[in-house]
């Protein structure tokens, strides 16, 4: 018997949690390349905790891609996402979820939650892509009475964002620009300095953003065995444990970010070999961001700019990192 | 009066199955053996013995009654006969394609002690197949009894403990963290051995049940098991999680660009299409010369996957040799055919940085069998001064798995040293109405073993919420009632049942 047949089976149609439909509710540009997406996820927003992330899926053709949950609200069942636009699927989610549109796939929260235990003085330090996911940190701290320092750092006064936001939090905050156009000149660890050279008491550091920054943060608070904890952010796939594509080494050990992190003792994570490893797919990146630039080029010769479209990138001309 | 069918006039040759030319299908992803035609089937059926006390229905894992099946298909009763397979097994074209019938049903047929044994999983298939094509389903008379039964993980585990509890008439939720439901059958066996087409239509047949598949949900993270149970309303919960965590070695050099996980490079391909790049978004990065390291199921995939999708060379490293083996006998024949390298009696002991941070080869060493370890098989041994350099681009890990640690960092189900859960006879685990089974249970094993494990749990869920398990409501009775009351088909089971308070 020839099974012809299988080829008239159709995928079944996806069923998708009554109620949840992934809905972007809310958007804001920070800048050309840094934008905010507010899903609408009741079940996520009451789950989610500091330090946790999700994996979307933009569309069906789409890749998964892992991103930090930088605020949820369990009373208005708001999840939000700060993005920054480096490659086809960014560049394309920049382009495409504008307010009503709907994600492919996102599932989350993931990872284990970062550890809020009982420091008194805490600074929490963000820089590029890693400003707003310390925010659930800054506040998480601030609720447990610690005393809070913000660090953040961006290329020039017109990135900054969510000043308010975390001002809210700390009881410091120190932003860093690199032309000293807002708060300080100079790069996060110089803001870090600042506020260790003021207080001797810090506790414990929280630093997130490209791992070049986590790693200067780590060798900032290293002589002083200033407990520094990093959020690491390895290629991923599943985020369930179940591919190693994530795997960091730690101290010498194995680990996978998405199930054994993705927070990890800065002073132990070996950021060479996570260098490496985020050069994996270079080529491939390459080819597919240049492929999307071109189509939204051929879009725009006949259609005009997309309506909100800040206009993508090339790849590599990295946003702001303070590091 | 037919005479009795003995070894000597029963047709001597098992009936081939057409296969795609191996050098052909190494460049496409259609799948590999074609399947059996009515003519081969019914030849096929010829060759069984009729066994009184039949040594497969013992060898198989569910005790499909496969004399009973077979003598259907020689009546040409196929609806029949896919009636005999369907009550014992819910998947038949799936397990046709994949179960190691070598090592069970197959392997104990009489047939072979003197011929080759009936080729059971053929006949399994093309009956499975069948019954997708005309779409045909046991669906019992179902009354809804009120009961919530949530699943967590589709693999073959949850969809077999779904359907049951379904028929049972129970409201089943079925959530699962990817986007497509499935588990490894979905992500990591590849089309040209299970097509998606066959998935497909066994996860249809789940929601024509009535079971809702809810993916994207990450059971312990999104909500937990005990909040499932305690504000979610479910009266009972089977974890089929599965043991998806790919092992390494410990040796140097494991995390250079370039070796991957096969459970990585099978999900890039399966699951997110990554052959299809950049049609797809999901990148691959595959080598020139790639070395999967381990020679069961998932290497083969692995290794034929990549040869798929344009490998130039694909060598298997495998420290015992071919006897030992755990992959299906066909795959190994299959992948050797394909032109799949093996380096038998060899290990790895470093791979070797090609100075940027990528894979050029790795160092490794001849073995030879030793004495009998634990699991019976002859353990290998480093042969010494033996060493030498083997070039890739691409190393692959396909070592095996240990469990998912999701559900054991976020419930207090009680695991063993492993992590595995651990459970009792019934599959229940160590809170009240929760029951696991599958690889999460056994650790890594096969598509009917964790199917046989979904079945038995919803048999002991329903003994634990005090369901009258139905499991014979199903099968038409033509002998006892003349298949029919009042005239009408009990088949068509139109009647209400009546509950007399
Ligand atoms: C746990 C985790 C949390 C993250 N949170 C955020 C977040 O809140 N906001 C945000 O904008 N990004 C976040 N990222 C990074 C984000 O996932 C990547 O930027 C994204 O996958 C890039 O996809 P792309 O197709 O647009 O770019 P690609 O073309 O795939 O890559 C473009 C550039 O981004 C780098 N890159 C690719 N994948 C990653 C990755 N997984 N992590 C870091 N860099 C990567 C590449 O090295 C390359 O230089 C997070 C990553 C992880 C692992
Ligand atoms: C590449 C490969 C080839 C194989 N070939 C064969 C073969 O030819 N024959 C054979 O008999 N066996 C084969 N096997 C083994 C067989 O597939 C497994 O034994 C079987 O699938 C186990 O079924 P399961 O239901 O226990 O779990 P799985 O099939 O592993 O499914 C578990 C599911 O649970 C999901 N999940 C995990 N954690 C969560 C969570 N917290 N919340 C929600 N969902 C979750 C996973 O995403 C997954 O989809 C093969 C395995 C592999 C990897
Ligand atoms: S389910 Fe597997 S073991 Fe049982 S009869 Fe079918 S092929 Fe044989
Ligand atoms: S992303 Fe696959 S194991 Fe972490």
């Amino acid at each position: 018997m020839s099974h012809d047949f299988l080829h008239e089976v159709a995928e079944p149609a996806r069923q998708v949690r009554e109620g949840s439909r992934f809905e972007v509710v809310g958007r804001e540009d920070f800048s050309e390349s840094t934008f905010l997406l507010r899903i609408h996820y009741p079940l996520l927003a009451k789950a989610a905790k500091p330090g946790q992330f999700v994996i979307v899926m933009s569309q069906e053709h789409g890749e998964r891609i892992p991103l930090t949950i930088a605020d949820f609200d369990p009373d208005s069942g708001i999840v939000t996402l700060v993005i920054q636009a480096v490659g086809k699927t960014t560049m394309e989610m920049q382009q495409n979820c504008q307010v009503g549109a709907e994600l492919f796939s996102l599932v989350g929260p993931m990872g284990v939650p970062s550890h809020i235990g009982d420091a008194a003085k805490v600074i929490c330090v963000g820089g590029g892509l890693g400003v707003a996911p310390v925010f659930p940190h800054a506040r998480a701290f601030k609720q447990n009475g610690a005393y809070v320092i913000g660090v953040v750092g961006f290329r020039t006064r017109q990135l900054v964002f969510w000043e308010d936001k975390f001002r809210n939090y700390c009881d410091e905050f120190i932003i860093c620009t690199d032309d000293g156009s807002a708060g300080i000149k100079g790069l996060v660890t110089d803001g870090i300095k600042v506020a260790m050279d003021k207080h001797p008491d810090i506790d414990e550091v929280i630093a997130i953003g490209p791992p070049v920054m986590m790693r200067a943060c780590a060798e900032t608070t290293r002589p002083h065995k200033l407990k520094t904890t990093v959020s690491l952010n390895p290629v991923m796939v599943d985020g369930t444990g179940m591919c190693g594509g994530c795997r960091v080494k730690v101290g010498e050990k194995m680990m996978f970010a998405c199930v054994d992190g993705p927070d990890f003792d800065g002073h132990q994570v070996d950021f060479d070999d996570l260098a490496n490893r985020l050069r994996r797919f270079s080529e491939e990146e390459k080819i597919a961001a240049e492929r999307w630039s071109k189509s939204c080029r051929a879009v725009k010769a006949t259609h005009g700019p997309h309506p909100g479209e800040t206009g993508p990138r090339p790849q590599g001309e990295g946003e702001p990192t303070a590091g | 009066m037919k005479t009795k069918k003995t070894i000597r006039n029963i047709p001597q040759e098992r009936t081939p199955i057409g296969v795609q030319d191996p050098k052909e299908r190494a460049g496409n992803f259609d799948e590999v053996a074609l399947g059996y035609g009515l003519e081969d089937t019914l030849n096929e059926s010829e060759r069984c013995l009729m066994c009184p006390s039949a040594a497969c229905i013992a060898g198989c894992p569910v005790g499909i009654d496969i004399p009973g099946f077979i003598q259907k298909m020689i009546d040409r009763d196929f609806r029949g006969a896919y009636d005999i397979v369907s009550e014992s097994n819910l998947l038949p074209a799936i397990c046709g394609r994949v179960c190691p019938q070598e090592d069970q049903c197959e392997g104990v047929c009489p047939v072979g002690d003197t011929l080759e044994p009936v080729a059971i999983g053929r006949l399994e298939r093309w009956i499975g197949d069948l019954a997708i094509e005309k779409k045909w389903e046991n669906t019992p008379y179902r009354e809804a009894n009120g009961f919530k039964i949530g699943i967590v993980g589709s693999g073959p585990g949850g969809m077999a403990c779904a359907a049951d509890m379904a028929k049972a008439g129970c409201d089943v939720t079925v959530y699962e963290a990817f986007q497509k439901p499935g588990g490894v059958l979905r992500y990591g066996i590849p089309e040209f051995r299970l097509p998606d087409a066959v998935i497909n239509a066994e996860v249809e047949s789940l929601a024509r049940l009535g079971v809702r598949i809810e993916c994207d949900t990450l059971v312990g993270r999104l909500f937990t098991i005990e909040q499932m149970l305690d504000e979610m309303g479910f009266d009972a919960v089977f974890v089929g999680t599965g043991a998806g965590s790919p092992r390494f070695m410990g040796i140097p050099g494991e995390s250079l660009n370039g070796v991957v996980s096969a459970n990585e490079l099978l999900t890039r391909c399966n699951l997110m299409h990554a052959g299809e790049f950049p049609d797809y978004d999901t990148p691959l990065h595959l080598g020139k010369r790639v070395a999967v390291i381990g020679a069961g199921n998932t290497a083969m995939d692995a290794m034929r996957v990549s040869l798929r999708l344009g490998a130039e060379q694909v060598f298997c490293v495998y420290r015992r040799t071919k006897a030992e083996s755990p992959a299906r006998v066909e795959e190994i024949g299959h992948a050797e055919e394909e032109g799949i390298d093996f380096q038998w009696l060899t290990a790895p002991v470093e791979i070797l940085d090609d100075g940027e941070g990528n894979v050029r080869g790795m160092r490794c060493v001849r073995m030879e069998l030793g004495e009998p370890d634990d699991s019976g098989r002859r353990r290998p041994v480093p042969i010494e001064g033996s060493e030498y350099e083997f070039e890739a681009d691409m190393v692959v890990y396909a070592i095996g798995t240990t469990a998912n640690p999701i559900i054991g960092q976020t419930c207090k189900l009680k695991l063993n040293q492993w992590g595995y859960i651990e459970v009792d006879d019934d599959l229940a685990t160590s809170m009240a109405g929760v029951f696991a089974g599958g690889d999460i249970v056994t650790g890594g094993s096969t598509v009917i073993l964790a199917m046989g494990a979904g079945r038995k749990a919803a048999r002991s869920m329903k003994a634990y919420l005090g369901i009258r398990d139905t499991d014979v409501i199903y099968l038409p009775e033509p002998e006892r009632s003349k298949g029919r009351l009042f005239g009408i088909e009990v088949e068509e089971k139109n009647f209400s049942r009546l509950r007399i308070a």
